[in-house]
């Protein structure tokens, strides 16, 4: 680099020029750099802090007025300035664990076609269309499941779920009610499209990663495919596959747009999953903007902050999940 | 760092090219009144150049806004009451008024061929009336064949003028609703569920057979739904139209009203329909700038005057022409340094 630098240098009619001097040019600019990138790193920091610091201090009055019952009770009464948390963490949860529980094992069978089953052919035209389904922006995920997804769930879905599984002992009360189409289950299934790409790209990509000697060994010694996915692919890529899974769970749990055209916006606990329900970015996007009075935008702010903390600890769960499996791998 | 310094010259000129407009009113608010605001906003400014910088973020952020001062007017769908108005020295006044009507997904029932009345319909929504064929809806319309089918309630899940007027009309129909549920722009609902803004709540009706819900009249009828008539105060059936609205916004007491804080609901008089509501402007009554304040309310009156035609268009009902002398009265009173 250096030599580079002065032979530019030494072409120039100016002259001799001493590589002290050039040294230093180049040190002034490298911790120029240095700066400059720490600088936007440590700009994350501050606009983190920053915004918790608002979210704390906007949720102040809210948990002053209301205390621990904020996270534990499940009114939410605006003419009476009674706000409890609980239904929109449930829903938050709830709807997040149906997308993630239909997302991950599609995702993954996704992901290990592309890799190993799918004629080349096909390969690049799946692969786009699944890249295509992040591309879309969530408003439109939202009208799409309230004008055509919807219906279809209440015409042809749910009445089915409700005369099958609602019969089926212990998870009957999960599907009981009447089929409105849209509810909690709604909100989940069109949260699980919306995740799908970031689990199965990412898996994707990671399955590719896996050195070929590794599979044609395990297909040498005479085994299944199922077994090779099984036994080599998924254990040696599984860091990569669980953070596509929390990227996705991250993605699930702060969606909003999608969500509110579809949950049905109830601030209830049902038990059943076909009824409404709602989660804490739904609600914020729907009563924010005509919240009036400071003890209902306090409450509004509190909920952010509370989703601000789960998302805190989701992503310290799989810190710690991927810690562990490096430590036992290394 | 030379490109540093073509960065920083862009930015500089990009920050002199781009000054305040200083021919431009500013308000903030409701997104109700947002399409009349807008159309009037365009035509006056073909008349006279000065535009309006209206920011639709609801009622809940207009209220901020002019509290902070930050914008010249604000605009709500819920008036606030005479003591806030006193608290931050506002000076209140309607700007235009809207309806709001039953909407309903019964097979076989046609646009305006059920009716309902303020206590049948509280009750309904209190979870008290869970069937089409309940005797108390029976006995509102004789001769109707209504099924034996259950009542999915459909309301608005985000805050909205709509829902206070919607509740507010309860509130004055139903000692039960207003003691259980109350009004305002978002309640606790006792059953239901809730679609995002009016295209989810009529997409939900339409959806769900036998389901009732509420809905402003000018999204019912650019979208041909199925509304309800309404029994009014005085005992009368009345359909939704431009005639029943303008009677009630007639009908209501505003020069007896502290601030104008009337909710033109349950309104008295033969032909009036008794679900409609105003949108409100705020202003300050010691203005920051009292050109800007006095542009504003040329603005205004401007619209009263000359901007009928374009609300009815728009399926608005324009403030009766008593109400607008009242309300020019009232700015000549109160706001500093008006010249009007």
């Amino acid at each position: 680099m250096v030599d580079i630098a002065m032979q530019g240098r030494m072409a120039a009619p100016a002259g001799a020029v001493s590589s002290y001097a050039v040294m230093r040019r180049l040190r002034s600019r490298d911790a120029g750099f240095r700066y400059l990138t720490r600088g936007a790193a440590v700009l994350v920091l501050l606009l983190l802090g920053g915004i918790l610091l608002s979210l704390v201090q906007g949720a102040l009055p809210a948990f002053r007025a209301f205390g621990f019952n904020f996270l534990v009770t499940s009114s939410w009464n605006p003419v009476t300035e009674v706000f409890g948390a609980l239904p929109a963490v449930y829903g938050t949860l709830i709807t997040s664990f149906i997308a993630m529980l239909i997302a991950i094992p599609i995702g993954l069978m996704i992901a290990f076609f592309l890799t190993e089953l799918c004629p080349a052919w096909l390969r690049s035209p799946i692969g786009i269309a699944v890249e295509l389904l992040a591309g879309i922006p969530s408003i439109i995920y939202g009208i799409w499941g309230l004008f055509i997804f919807a219906p279809f769930l209440q015409a042809h879905i749910e009445p089915y779920l409700i005369s099958t599984l609602g019969n089926v002992p212990l998870i009957a009360p999960l599907f009981s009610g009447a089929p409105y189409g849209i509810g909690l289950l709604t909100a989940g299934l069109i949260l699980a499209i919306m995740v799908l790409p970031f689990v199965s790209s990412i898996s994707r990509d990671v399955f590719e990663a896996v050195p070929p000697v590794l599979k044609e060994a395990a297909y040498g010694i005479g085994c299944t495919k199922w077994e090779v996915v099984r036994n080599v692919v998924l254990p040696y890529s599984r860091v990569g596959v669980l953070g596509g899974v929390m990227l996705a769970l991250g993605r699930a749990l702060g969606e909003t747009m999608a969500i509110t055209f579809v949950i049905g916006n109830a601030h209830r606990i049902s038990a059943s999953l076909l009824a409404p329900g709602t989660t804490i970015s739904a609600t914020i996007a729907n009563e924010f903007t005509e919240a009036v009075g400071d003890l209902y935008t306090s409450a509004l702010i509190a909920l952010g902050l509370i989703l601000f903390v789960i998302t805190f600890i989701v992503l310290a769960i799989a810190r710690y999940m991927l810690l562990r499996i490096e430590r036992r791998i290394g | 760092m030379k490109h540093l310094r073509t960065f920083a010259a862009a930015g500089l000129l990009a920050a002199a090219i781009t000054p305040a407009s200083a021919a431009e009113i500013t308000g903030a608010g409701s997104t109700f009144v947002y399409p009349v605001l807008a159309k009037w906003a365009d035509a006056y400014k073909k008349e006279t150049g000065i535009g309006l910088n209206y920011q639709s973020i609801g009622s809940g952020g207009g209220i901020k806004q002019i509290t902070n001062k930050t914008v010249t007017f604000g605009a709500t769908d819920m008036p606030l009451v005479p003591a806030d108005v006193q608290k931050n020295n506002f000076v209140q006044f309607p700007v235009i008024n809207g309806a709001v009507v039953p909407l309903l997904n019964v097979p076989g029932i046609k646009p305006g061929e059920l009716t309902f009345d303020g206590p049948t319909l509280a009750k309904v929504f209190l979870g008290e009336i869970t069937k089409w064929n309940d005797p108390a809806i029976a006995k509102l319309n004789p001769g109707v064949k209504l099924p034996d089918m259950a009542i999915a309630i459909v309301h608005r899940s985000d805050g909205s003028g709509t829902t206070f007027i919607w509740t507010d009309y309860l509130s004055k129909v139903s000692a039960d609703w207003k003691s259980k549920v109350g009004e305002n722009t978002a309640v606790e609902w006792p059953v239901g569920i809730g679609g995002k803004g009016s295209e989810g709540v009529s997409a939900t009706v339409a959806q769900t057979v036998g389901s009732l819900g509420y809905v402003e009249y000018a999204y019912a009828m650019q979208n041909n739904l199925t509304y309800a008539k309404m029994i009014n105060q005085a005992g009368k059936v009345v359909a939704p139209a431009a005639a029943a609205f303008q009677a009630a916004a007639a009908g209501a007491d505003w020069a007896g009203a502290k601030d104008f804080h009337v909710i033109i609901t349950n309104a008295p008089g033969a032909t009036s329909w008794p679900i409609a509501g105003s949108t409100f402007i705020l202003m300050q009554a010691v203005p920051v700038s009292a050109a800007d304040s006095d542009a504003a309310l040329k603005f205004f009156d401007w619209g009263y005057k000359n901007g009928k035609q374009m609300a009815s268009d728009l399926l608005y009902v324009p403030m009766p022409d008593s109400v607008v002398t009242l309300i020019e009265r009232t700015w000549k009173e109160k706001i500093k340094g008006a010249s009007f």
